[in-house]
């Protein structure tokens, strides 16, 4: 954790623009990102633009690509990662920020990997942030994802008693819609 | 206190899913040694409710009274942050004159919830006057709310690409009094709760996360505030009309020149944050601009839209506790493809850890509440030992051991 932030803090360039921002990571993963846009949405009387930058990226960086946001920011915060069913695959949303503490100079980063159903593994990133402990044990949970390397294999929102092999979140057969139709036989 | 080695002398505590402060549960495992914490586990679920698990099977106006229901005290928060996910997600704008009166039920909001959080702090150590005190003054705030949404707790205000209640002229000698009122009780209140020795002596030192730790376990709002991160979405990412308001970070050094992160700088915090909250509802009175308070006010044209609508988008806006962040991804359907509600206690729950250790049994409820986690209350507290010589504390028993330690300290 401290190695990467030691890498981060020499290096450290501070606020870069968001349209740098996506060139430094093109530059530095090529093709492994996949699409990447920059979102300005405005609001108040001034017209104050918000940025919000989202990157589509192959799952085998996800992990590089996390260390080299220690180059933008000391600490990069994590809010959550979201996750949803598509078709074959199962995406995550990782929703980073970084440059905060300075008065609308905030960027939110959104990370979308993309995990293959038949295998869906992630590295976790908990040695980089140890925060996102919660949200990467409620994935493992709600989306079936198997996050290699996680501190503590645990539950986190969903009972003991709550049957193997079924998510909540899934769209297909292994979701949980037929339990809450017959919420009497749960416990069966 | 060393106490691995000696495991003989350590013991474990659960305390929970009924836990020593607010509402809601969360069991909390502490290993005990003596008086002191050595290590402790935090479970949580006892409550999932799987509200975006039934969000997903909803269309989007629904799912605003849906969201409305996540939290009693951030009712406005968790719809408003859904709106503004589905706004971008739709390409949808919102009147300027919305994006003023957002920030006056926001900031309506977050006196009601400090306030609220004062009263419980001291009650959890012991000063039921001081909690009288604090709930007639939120009493006040809450009588605003309802004049001006209907409603005291669930105000129903929110409308995607606006507000749904607007704020006219006759309306404002109303809002003033009862600024006037707050302001003048705020005086009364930071005299309470800042100037006293036993709260000093119970708050101080007590409680204790560190910058460092506030940064990397990804603490937010107030919890953060008072370690020293300046961490605010309201000037970070400006939302509504934030930006065109004159406000600055609170953290604890303002008013003391030092900040300690311990439970009296979060009381510090939280406490400047209602003085900054009556200020900004003043000025989005004086600056407000005319105009429509909606985009579409036509419900079924606004959902026919959303229905076409493609795209993916994040909400984000600083609730009374700290960050609420929304995700929501509309497939062209009736329901949201995927709805994702990070509430800010999910963030401030591993803090909790650095937090309680090395702290006492009756330090418990105070420092637990300093984060003012949205989701708990005691019942029952049971103490096993190791050896097997089992005996329980209930909630009165540890809130009594709470109550003795400030009488101990007042002596």
């Amino acid at each position: 954790m401290d190695k990467a932030r030691d890498i981060g803090g020499k290096k450290m360039t501070k606020n870069l623009t968001p349209e740098n921002i996506v060139k430094t990571f093109k530059d530095e993963f090529k093709t492994k990102i996949k699409h990447s846009r920059i979102e300005k949405h405005s609001s108040g009387a001034k017209k104050y633009e918000m940025i919000h930058i989202w990157f589509e990226i192959d799952k085998n960086i996800f992990k590089d690509f996390v260390k080299q946001l220690f180059k933008l920011e000391k600490y990069p915060h994590l809010a959550v990662a979201s996750g949803y069913e598509e078709g074959k695959n199962i995406k995550l949303v990782y929703h980073f920020s970084i440059y905060f503490s300075e008065r609308g100079k905030e960027l939110s980063i959104n990370v979308t990997v993309d995990l293959p159903k038949s295998k869906p593994e992630i590295e976790t990133i908990t040695d980089l942030i140890p925060g996102a402990l919660i949200t990467e044990q409620e994935k493992q949970e709600m989306l079936g994802v198997k996050v290699i390397g996680i501190p503590k294999n645990e539950r986190v929102f969903i009972s003991h008693d709550f049957p193997e092999g079924m998510y909540p979140w899934r769209k297909d057969k292994t979701n949980a819609d037929k339990m809450a139709r017959n919420l009497h036989e749960v416990k069966k | 206190m060393s106490s691995k080695t000696t495991s003989k002398t350590t013991y474990q505590l659960p305390i929970g899913p009924i836990h020593p402060a607010l509402k809601e549960p969360v069991a909390f495992q502490f290993e005990i040694d003596g008086e002191r914490i050595v290590n402790v586990d935090v479970e949580l679920g006892h409550v999932h409710r799987s509200v975006e698990w039934a969000g997903m099977r909803r269309n989007p106006i629904q799912i605003l009274y849906l969201a409305e229901r996540i939290c009693g005290i951030c009712s406005y928060c968790h719809p408003m942050a859904f709106a503004l996910a589905v706004e971008r997600a739709a390409g949808i704008d919102v009147p300027e004159r919305a994006d003023y009166l957002r920030v006056i039920q926001s900031e309506l909001e977050r006196i009601c919830s400090h306030t609220l959080w004062a009263g419980v702090a001291a009650h959890e150590i012991g000063f039921d006057s001081v909690l009288y005190l604090t709930w007639q003054i939120r009493e006040e705030a809450l009588d605003l709310t309802e004049y001006l949404t209907g409603n005291r707790v669930t105000k129903a205000i929110t409308m995607i690409g606006g507000v749904r209640r607007d704020v006219t002229k006759d309306m404002i000698p109303r809002i003033n009094k009862t600024m006037d009122f707050l302001k003048d009780s705020f005086k009364k209140l930071k005299h309470a709760f800042l100037d006293d020795k036993t709260f000093k002596l119970r708050s101080q030192g007590c409680g204790i996360l560190t910058k460092e730790d506030a940064l990397t376990l990804c603490a937010c709002g107030p919890t953060t505030r008072a370690s020293g991160v300046k961490k605010d979405t309201r000037l970070d990412q400006p939302y509504f009309a934030f930006n065109d308001m004159d406000f600055d970070y609170i953290t604890p050094d303002i008013l003391t020149g030092e900040v300690n992160g311990d439970v009296y700088d979060r009381i510090i915090t939280r406490l400047l944050e209602v003085k900054q909250s009556i200020d900004l509802i003043e000025q989005c009175i004086d600056k407000m601009p005319a105009g429509d308070i909606v985009s579409e006010p036509k419900i079924a044209k606004l959902l026919s839209v959303l229905k076409k609508a493609e795209g993916e988008g994040i909400g984000r806006m600083e609730a009374p506790r700290g960050e609420v962040f929304h995700y929501v991804k509309l497939d062209g359907n009736e329901h949201p493809y995927c709805w994702k509600v990070r509430a800010p206690t999910y963030s401030n729950i591993l803090p909790w850890i650095p937090m309680l250790k090395g702290e006492q049994i009756a330090d418990i409820p105070i420092v637990a509440a300093s984060t003012d986690p949205c989701m708990s209350c005691t019942n029952r507290v049971a103490v096993v030992e190791r050896g097997g010589n089992k005996y329980q504390l209930n909630k009165e028993e540890l809130h009594n051991l709470s109550v003795e330690k400030t009488r101990r300290l007042m002596k």
